[in-house]
């Protein structure tokens, strides 16, 4: 199909949209001090934080994500169904709500929160709730790219490895699995970027302690305010970090 | 191993009754939409019957009370499409069937090596043909060691040269075995099937041994649908096959001297009195034995193979049993095939 013409002038100002603000914060990058500002203790325990709490938020939503996508796609159990577009909550729910449900959920006096203090457990303000909040907001995005991905492999493979006599988990483990996997790490990396600029929820939920709860975007909004070159450089390598993670992700799904 | 089943899917309008003897092959044809897929799919246990039966031997598939999952049936389907897993190579593939009966893994080769596809082991599923993939899903199915093999249409993505190379592999692979065989071809029914049962719009309009319903039909529509001259002979040259009713030129690539069979539409057959000159033709003397209405032609039987002609045909040229006549069929309609 030939697009009209005219059709360039909106989808160029969409295109600008997104592009001129990296182009400003390119601008307002202090080349000569950036070295030092991405290497002071506070930046590195931010950096260090993030990674760790969102490589647990990813491996989290792939032990839970995996499963929830097999039997949103493969269940044919009729609440299923019903329970499907409870998966997209988290994806249209603003953080900040998402964290004050976390907080009534496994807070000292929330639903859960008396349970977790009998096992002794402290979970709001501590990582643990960090990594909690990032699973929580990055679950749909690892769920809903392997479900799709399932539904458009279709049951053709399964059906036809569970006629030779393969028994439901040898299936999963040597026919579904390793036919998705490019669909897995897709999800995998876009949960992963999504669990690392996590903002509203963590600081809901968890607080700001530096080294505990403090991840590089609650750094750069609190830089912001005292520092604004060190905010710009921590940004920036947020920005470096997500267009390396969608040049993965999408060399994967071309691949695909 | 038999087969026997007798089942209901409600909303599909199927209900079908079938038997297959130990080591016999029923070949089930009909038109697209008959039903004769879901039997496979009910038999394989990929869809639940709404009510109905269906046992191997003693072995209870499903009844009132039992339902056996697809892995707990020892029914191996092959589809039309391969559906080779893409992850694993041919070899692996092979394999993989091994592993899920806890079977001695080393015995892959020479199911590969079985359907000449040895030079495939460590070939990826998306470098292989069509052809090629079917082999490698035909290794695969037998190496699951099946009670019953299901074969849905295995041959309707090929290229028909490609179909005839596979129909002579399963041949002698379906020979001995128990097997189901979905197709809307006569021919692989003709070539590959001991018995034959004839579907139309969910029911089993007729059902017997391949040869029964292919030569005398009890329906029009098994007529329609099943109407094949088969003649088997000798090749005589790579197109040309010497058989006791004469010999026929048709297209083919015979070695000489092999068995072989010419198959054509009695469509296809001319009938006439005196013997008729012009283009080059195969033309066979006959004598005619009976004639059969079946809907708008007549189906005319003889000594040799069948002419379907129109009622007007048959009265201008005054036929009637024991009349003898010339059958001329052209080359171009005769398929030859290695028997």
């Amino acid at each position: 199909m030939t697009v009209p013409r005219w059709i360039y002038l909106p989808a160029g100002v969409g295109a600008l949209l997104i592009l001129a603000p990296l182009v400003a914060l390119l601008t307002r990058v202090d080349w000569a001090t950036l070295p030092a500002l991405l290497t002071s203790p506070a930046s590195l325990a931010a950096l260090g934080l993030s990674v760790r709490t969102s490589a647990l938020a990813t491996l989290a939503c792939l032990i839970v994500g995996v499963p929830m996508a097999l039997v949103l796609a493969r269940s044919q159990i009729r609440m299923v169904a019903w329970l499907r577009p409870f998966v997209l909550l988290p994806l249209v729910l603003p953080p900040v709500v998402a964290g004050i449900a976390l907080l009534y959920t496994f807070g000292r006096r929330g639903l859960l929160g008396g349970t977790f203090e009998a096992l002794g457990l402290q979970i709001a303000f501590s990582t643990t709730a960090v990594v909690l909040a990032q699973t929580f907001v990055a679950l749909p995005f690892l769920v809903l790219s392997l479900e799709s991905a399932l539904r458009t492999l279709g049951p053709g493979y399964e059906d036809v490895a569970a006629t030779l006599g393969a028994r439901p988990t040898l299936v999963l483990a040597r026919v579904t699995i390793p036919t998705l996997l490019p669909a897995v790490v897709t999800g995998a990396v876009l949960a992963f970027a999504r669990a690392l600029g996590e903002f509203g929820a963590t600081i809901t939920f968890a607080g700001s302690l530096q080294g505990v709860t403090r991840t590089l975007p609650l750094e750069i909004y609190l830089q912001r305010e005292t520092d604004p070159d060190a905010a710009v450089a921590l940004s920036l390598l947020l920005v470096v970090v997500a267009v390396a993670v969608i040049g993965l992700a999408t060399r994967r799904i071309g691949h695909a | 191993m038999s087969l026997i089943a007798s089942f209901t899917v409600s909303d599909r309008d199927v209900s079908v009754d079938l038997a297959v003897e130990n080591q016999a092959t029923l070949a089930i044809i009909g038109p697209n939409g008959s039903g004769k897929s879901t039997v496979l799919q009910v038999l394989s246990g990929l869809l639940r019957a709404d009510r109905g039966t269906a046992a191997v031997d003693a072995r209870i598939l499903f009844d009132q009370q039992t339902w056996l999952a697809p892995h707990q049936r020892r029914l191996a389907l092959l589809a039309q499409q391969p559906r080779l897993f893409p992850r694993m190579t041919a070899l692996g593939n092979v394999e993989f069937a091994l592993r899920a009966r806890r079977a001695d893994r080393h015995q892959a080769m020479d199911w590969l090596e079985r359907v000449a596809a040895g030079d495939l082991a460590h070939r990826r599923p998306a470098t292989l043909s069509g052809g090629q993939a079917q082999r490698v899903a035909i290794a695969r199915a037998l190496a699951a060691d099946p009670d019953v093999l299901l074969l849905d249409e295995p041959l309707a993505a090929l290229d028909p040269s490609v179909a005839a190379e596979i129909r002579h592999t399963l041949r002698p692979i379906l020979a001995g075995r128990t097997t189901v065989l979905v197709t809307h071809e006569v021919l692989d029914a003709a070539l590959l099937a001991d018995d034959l049962l004839v579907m139309q719009g969910g029911r089993v309009v007729e059902c017997g041994t391949t040869t029964t319903v292919m030569s005398n039909p009890r329906t029009d529509f098994a007529a329609q649908m099943c109407g094949l001259n088969l003649v088997r002979g000798v090749a005589a040259g790579p197109d040309t096959l010497a058989s006791n009713v004469g010999t026929l030129t048709g297209l083919g690539s015979l070695r000489a001297g092999q068995q072989a069979v010419a198959a054509f539409a009695p469509a296809a057959v001319g009938v006439y009195r005196h013997p008729p000159h012009g283009s080059p033709r195969n033309v066979v003397p006959a004598r005619i034995t009976r004639l059969t209405p079946h809907g708008q032609v007549v189906r005319v039987g003889t000594d040799a193979f069948a002419a379907d002609l129109t009622p007007g045909a048959v009265a201008e040229l005054g036929l009637h049993p024991d009349l003898a006549v010339f059958l001329a069929v052209k080359a171009a309609e005769i398929q030859l095939y290695a028997a």
